[in-house]
């Protein structure tokens, strides 16, 4: 390999992964409060995109207006999801929880089918996105540059509402117990939803760059990603912010550096990547940041 | 401040509270003594809003709170140290206490209180960016009583707060809870040590198996000769 393909294929691996570990916040943060594996999370990822495709292609709003709009819808769309699906199961059975979870995606995804139709839409990205830049030796595309900058800052901010503010604070109590932290006088419900949105609205800027990325959009898109991200969120130790965010950059750099040096294997990216999961389970069953099992007495 | 009617607690089949009937005056202490099991803790969490009761009434300050959900309750003036101390153990231990003070909006009376918890218990002070988890047993229930008191609260139940203490600790949490007592909060208290709790308390009630069978102020139930069997262990 050139020290040119060499870079391309680092930014791209790295900007992949960046847009893996914006989807798998919303499923570690999800199933750090609740336990539940929010199936519907991939959806979401393509709701953000087809909103932005809207804004853009229909109203024709500006790029960055369209995008923001986007993200404040579907982070809304992931509160009524909440709301309407999972809070009336919430001391039901977790396997209740869990079906529901599917039921929902199933739902978006037959909705997206329903409205908008099944034949993929040409996304309109912006200029820069496609506009190529040179580092180094290497031409590399406008973006595998923006899209690792843009995602790496909305990690920041997350990290910072996390960890900085208030409602960041109940969010971490939260997800050690619930029951003491209503005893703090704080409406959990409330930093569920929160919660909800946070994840969905980082879901949505993935679907949007990820359309900027793969310019063609569907309502099924978003099942692969999704799967990868959840893969990324075990791998990181599933309920940890930070481990998700590692494992969405490894996920992503494995499987584009696989492509790149085992050209021959290309078909078998998912399989390859899936196949990890299993060994790396098999090795570490908490993920790289879990917690270790503790042993019932 | 506080009135429970005839209050039935269930968990599935189970009838915890068989028609409980307390009063807890404003300004008070009051005190709950039973054997393990006979529901002092179902009580709290009743009150709390942790558990709905089937039947009955909890009023708080005139208002009825059946029903409503905790962190409505907890607003209106109630704070809690629950059994079993449950502290946030990856929250460190000033958010810890900054939790329980999660409903205040006034920053200044906050600082102010959490310079006030930290007098009373010097040692949380030293450990303030520590994990909540990495606290010894009774630091922690420190902790869960300071994070209780962080809310600034009119009404106050403790869950045995001394479980696990050395006597020194105990008599350290006694007197905090003397002297936030003096400054006008009312008190609930559940307590192993039931001596102690008789001695603080205005009044007492002695619950068995769900039900009260006994009450009185808490000096005439410590002289009174079934309680010193008992509870007492005489
Ligand atoms: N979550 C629960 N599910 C089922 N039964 C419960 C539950 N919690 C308490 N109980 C039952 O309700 C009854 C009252 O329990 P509670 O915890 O109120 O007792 P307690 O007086 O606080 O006892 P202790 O002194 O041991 O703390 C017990 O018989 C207990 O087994
Ligand atoms: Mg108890």
């Amino acid at each position: 390999m050139t020290l040119e393909t060499l870079i391309q294929q680092l930014m791209n691996g790295i900007s992949l992964g960046s847009l893996y570990a914006l989807i798998a916040i919303g499923y570690t943060m999800v199933y750090g409060i609740l336990r539940l594996i929010n199936f519907a999370h991939s959806d979401i990822f393509m709701v953000g995109a087809y909103f932005a495709f809207f804004f853009v292609a229909v109203f024709h709003l500006p790029w960055a207006v369209s995008a923001i709009l986007a993200v404040v819808l579907t982070a809304a769309v992931g509160m009524i999801v909440d709301r309407a699906a999972y809070r009336p199961v919430r001391n039901a059975p977790r396997i209740s929880a869990l079906i529901t979870a599917v039921g929902v995606s199933f739902f978006l995804e037959n909705l997206g089918l329903v409205t908008v139709g099944a034949r993929p839409k040409a996304f309109q990205r912006p200029d820069v996105m496609s506009k190529v830049v040179p580092i180094g030796p290497a031409a590399v595309s406008g973006v595998s540059i923006w899209v690792p900058i843009l995602s790496l800052a909305l990690l920041a901010l997350l990290l910072f509402i996390v960890h900085r503010t208030k409602v960041g604070m109940a969010m971490r109590s939260v997800s050690t117990d619930i029951e003491t932290t209503r005893l703090m006088g704080v409406d959990v419900d409330r930093v569920i939803s929160y919660t909800f949105a946070i994840g969905s609205a980082l879901a949505a800027a993935g679907g949007i760059m990820w359309a900027c990325k793969y310019p063609q959009i569907n309502p099924l898109m978003g099942i692969y990603p999704g799967w990868k991200a959840f893969t990324a969120a075990v791998v990181g130790g599933i309920g940890n912010i930070t481990g998700a965010m590692i494992g969405g950059f490894l996920i992503g750099l494995v499987e584009i550096m696989t492509v790149a040096v085992l050209p021959g294997l290309s078909g078998y990216r998912d399989g390859i990547i899936f196949t990890l999961l299993l060994v790396f389970l098999l090795i570490r069953p908490t993920g790289i940041l879990g917690e270790p099992l503790k042993e019932k007495v | 401040m506080l009135k429970l009617r005839d209050l039935h607690v269930y968990y599935g089949g189970i009838h915890a509270l068989k028609g409980i009937s307390m009063d807890v005056p404003e300004g008070a202490i009051i005190t709950l003594i039973g054997a393990n099991g006979a529901g002092k803790s179902t009580t709290l969490r009743a009150i709390t809003g942790l558990v709905k009761a089937r039947r009955g009434s909890i009023e708080l300050k005139g208002k009825n709170i059946t029903g409503r959900p905790s962190h409505y309750i907890v607003r209106s003036g109630v704070a809690m140290v629950p059994e079993g101390r449950k502290i946030f153990r990856n929250l460190t231990v000033r958010e810890n206490l900054m939790m329980g003070a999660y409903p205040r909006q006034d920053n200044a009376g906050i600082q102010q209180d959490l310079e006030w918890v930290t007098t009373l218990f010097p040692r949380l002070k030293e450990r303030f960016s520590q994990k909540g988890g990495t606290l010894s047993g009774g630091e922690q229930q420190m902790l869960a009583v300071g994070r209780a008191l962080m809310s600034r609260p009119r009404l106050l139940c403790l869950d045995e707060p001394s479980l696990g203490l050395a006597p020194v600790l105990m008599h350290e949490v006694f007197r905090a809870l003397t002297r936030i007592h003096e400054e006008g909060c009312t008190i609930l208290l559940i307590e192993q040590n039931a001596k102690a709790a008789l001695k603080l308390a205005d009044y007492a009630y002695v619950l068995e198996t769900g039900s009260i069978t006994m009450e009185g102020p808490g000096p005439e139930l410590l002289q009174n000769e079934a309680v010193r069997k008992a509870y007492l262990g005489e």
